[in-house]
């Protein structure tokens, strides 16, 4: 067999299901494997299990794959040549690591023996890549090509998940040699985390126990160990209000009677100035970045923090005081800590935090109330979360409709709400939402997206109808990069600098030009309408939402303040 | 940097294989330290290599680059390593090119001062080769200036954890 046909029978042996990719020169040998294995009717999976979604940009194929790995909670895998194909991968890659999501790029390279030379659409993406990834391939015999492909499945989906890359030279692909398909990889210096340490386990119930003002703070580890229903227990066990940050939006029902919402930069006002007031912080799976805490000396300066994360190296990182710390998965982690606290809290109450809490909760709740009547950002954001479906799923793009989505919009079930909230990457959503709804085809996907991050990967319009992956994608058009905008309104003197987008595209006449249905709503009726006929639409619909370039993100959290310092308006 | 800053030893246990050290280096650099020295060899377990690097940090943020690095995937051990609980050794090739008025007995006797050992000769020049601790070599290199220095190569620090000898503590060879 020859060495692509290895790449596609070692995908397909690890049941991968999909790849989003785009072909050239020195991949060429894989996709000529993969024809074998493509259903040109472009319907669903075909008996062979093996489908290629074609990006119309490498970046965007890199996303695809990684809205796929969130919403489905398995590898999500893409491909692309050499040279400028595998550069374009690279944003889509660093997106994925600093969300830590596991993704798999297949990569071309040139000839082995041309290794160095600076070939034709060369470029050291090894190199390039080892910033963004946990680890990277590059068999150079046919014959390790099975091992690179399935230790790369398995390497990014282990422990924190993070991108794998596999660079193949193109004589690799072609060669033919005998391949044996291992049963097994083993990295003994990358073994599954251990069980959560029984002794750990026990200091730190006896510290929530005995503590009188509890919060959790969830991130997006939990979300990634698909914790959220041991979460929930464990809250409801403890009496502990949950908040996240931005990452761990959607860990915790938002409609949940404990839940305190995201806290952070743009997080809920009220939200913030409780956090200080507590006595214990269980942060878990979060790496408490300055977007979620503001100046960590102003933080939590007489709070006890227990910090649990299944990467030992986050611990301390940000947050440098003592901690007592716990290197674990977080369901397994909860799983532990629930059976420690069951007996413990039998009969107690914590009313007093409880009610303090959930007075809380209560005002800051009223930031997901709309009144529905004009169509500024935040209206329309509320008013989404009322049209749609519990179990639609959400992906964002960044900026200030995503910030707009932190404070406005209700996450409810698992799994439903996705951003690049690490690397902060316009251009995710739209992709990222055509791999999720090809991980959930039965559910409605919406992009809530602006106008410039639209821009960066609309092209994945031309995907969505070529391939029958219909999202709607819902812009906040206010002819502005409105999140610089913002900040130049508020930090630099009004000086608008290089934020007009002035003459955008009518993005109605340029979706309906892809094939997509398209609708410019001014109204809040018209909006309902719009947003039911795209549920129920087979292809792709764009919702072309008017706002005002002058509407801010409120309240925010100026860079290096702390959290009770936040600006109202 | 906090005031605890300080030249500080990692010994890493790693496969011995390409892109291993480009890994790492990359990770410490990332993390913006100045590698002050590396030194990299086989170890005694064939497939794997010992590295030896010495940086100069604080505690907080060294802890933190160790655990990177014990992360990666190809690194199967990483310790921490002071002067106190490790033999640190250098070795350092310098070349001299003595000239009047300095005498060659009095090259001669500082060099046995450290003991050197002259590994090559020419008319002109001698190469000394000569071991030890970081501070050694650079008390010989400075008095080295004295007499004609040429040239310095030097290895960069390797070392490994001294084992418990008694309960009072190591004993010190």
């Amino acid at each position: 067999m020859s060495g692509a046909q290895a790449v596609v029978e070692a995908l397909r042996r690890e049941g991968v299901e999909v790849v989003f990719g785009y072909p050239g020169g020195a991949n060429m040998p894989i996709y000529d494997a993969l024809y074998d294995f493509q259903n040109f009717q472009y319907t669903s999976l075909n008996e062979k299990g093996l489908r290629h979604v074609l990006a119309r940009h490498e970046q965007s194929a890199a996303h695809m794959a990684d809205g796929y790995a969130r919403a489905s909670g398995r590898v999500g895998v893409c491909m692309a040549t050499s040279g400028p194909g595998a550069t374009n991968l690279m944003t889509g890659l660093a997106t994925a690591y600093m969300d830590s999501s596991p993704v798999v790029a297949i990569t071309g390279q040139v000839a082995s023996y041309m290794l160095g030379t600076d070939a034709f659409q060369e470029t050291d993406v090894v190199g390039m890549a080892t910033s963004v990834t946990k680890y990277t391939f590059q068999p150079l015999r046919v014959r390790d090509v099975p091992y690179s492909v399935k230790a790369a499945l398995y390497l990014a989906a282990a422990r924190r998940p993070q991108p794998v890359l596999v660079d193949i030279p193109k004589d690799v692909q072609q060669n033919v040699d005998e391949v044996e398909f291992p049963e097994r990889v083993d990295f003994p210096n990358y073994q599954p985390l251990p069980d959560p340490d029984p002794t750990i386990v026990k200091t730190i119930s006896r510290a929530v126990l005995g503590a009188e003002r509890p919060v959790i703070m969830a991130g997006g580890g939990v979300k990634m160990a698909n914790a959220y229903r041991e979460l929930q227990t464990f809250a409801e066990l403890l009496m502990a209000p949950v908040v996240t940050s931005f990452m761990g939006k959607g860990a915790f029902p938002e409609n949940h009677p404990l839940s305190l919402g995201c806290m952070g930069m743009h997080g809920s006002e009220r939200t913030n100035k409780l956090i200080p007031e507590c006595d214990v912080f269980l942060v878990i799976g979060s790496r408490l970045s300055d977007r979620t805490t503001g100046k960590i000396e102003k933080f939590a300066p007489n709070i006890k923090v227990i910090h649990i994360d299944a990467d030992k190296a986050e611990i301390g990182k940000n947050y440098r005081l003592p901690v007592v710390s716990l290197v674990a998965d977080a369901k397994k982690a909860l799983q532990a800590l629930i059976r420690e606290v069951e007996a413990g809290m039998m009969g107690r109450q914590r009313d007093t935090w409880v009610k303090r809490a959930q007075e809380v909760v209560a005002l800051a709740r009223t930031e997901f109330d709309g009144n529905g009547t004009y169509l500024s950002g935040v209206e329309t954001i509320k008013m989404l979360r009322r049209f749609l479906p519990p179990k639609t799923i959400v992906t964002t793009e960044v900026g200030q409709h995503q910030m707009w989505c932190e404070q406005h919009f209700q996450v409810i079930e698992p799994r439903t709400f996705f951003s690049s909230g690490g690397l902060g990457t316009m251009g995710f959503g739209f992709p990222a939402a055509l791999g999720a709804k090809v991980a959930k085809p039965d559910r409605p996907v919406f992009d809530i997206a602006g106008d410039g991050s639209f821009m960066m990967t609309e092209n994945s319009l031309a995907t969505s109808i070529e391939e029958q992956i219909p999202v709607t994608v819902v812009i906040l058009n206010n002819r502005m990069l409105g999140m610089v905008a913002q900040w130049q309104r508020h930090f630099y003197n009004r000086r608008y600098s290089g934020v007009n987008l002035g003459r955008s595209p009518d993005f109605v006449k340029l979706a309906e030009s892809y094939g997509a249905e398209a609708v410019r709503v001014e109204t809040m009726p018209e909006l309902e309408c719009a947003v039911n006929r795209a549920i129920s639409s087979p292809v792709t619909t764009v919702i072309d939402v008017p706002i005002s370039p002058e509407e801010n993100v409120l309240p925010m959290l100026p860079p290096g303040a702390g959290l009770k310092e936040m600006i109202i308006g | 940097m906090n005031e605890d800053a300080q030249l500080r030893i990692i010994s890493a246990l790693v496969e011995h294989k390409p892109g291993v050290l480009y890994r790492i280096s990359n990770l410490i650099r990332r993390k913006s330290f100045n590698i002050e020295s590396i030194a990299v060899g086989p170890a005694e377990t064939p497939g794997l290599a010992r590295m030896t690097f010495t940086m100069f940090c604080d505690y907080g943020r060294f802890d933190q680059v160790m655990k990177n690095i014990d992360n990666l995937i190809d690194v199967r051990s990483v310790q921490p390593l002071e002067e106190r609980n490790a033999t640190v050794r250098e070795l350092a090739l310098v070349k001299f090119s003595p000239k009047a008025p300095v005498t060659r007995p009095e090259v001669m006797n500082y060099i046995n001062a450290f003991r050197g050992n002259i590994v090559d000769m020419s008319s002109d020049t001698l190469t000394v080769e000569v071991s030890g601790d970081s501070d050694k070599i650079n008390a010989f290199i400075n008095l080295a200036r004295n007499f004609g220095l040429k040239q310095v190569a030097r290895t960069g620090a390797v070392a490994l954890s001294r084992e418990m000898i008694t309960q009072a503590g190591n004993v010190k060879w």
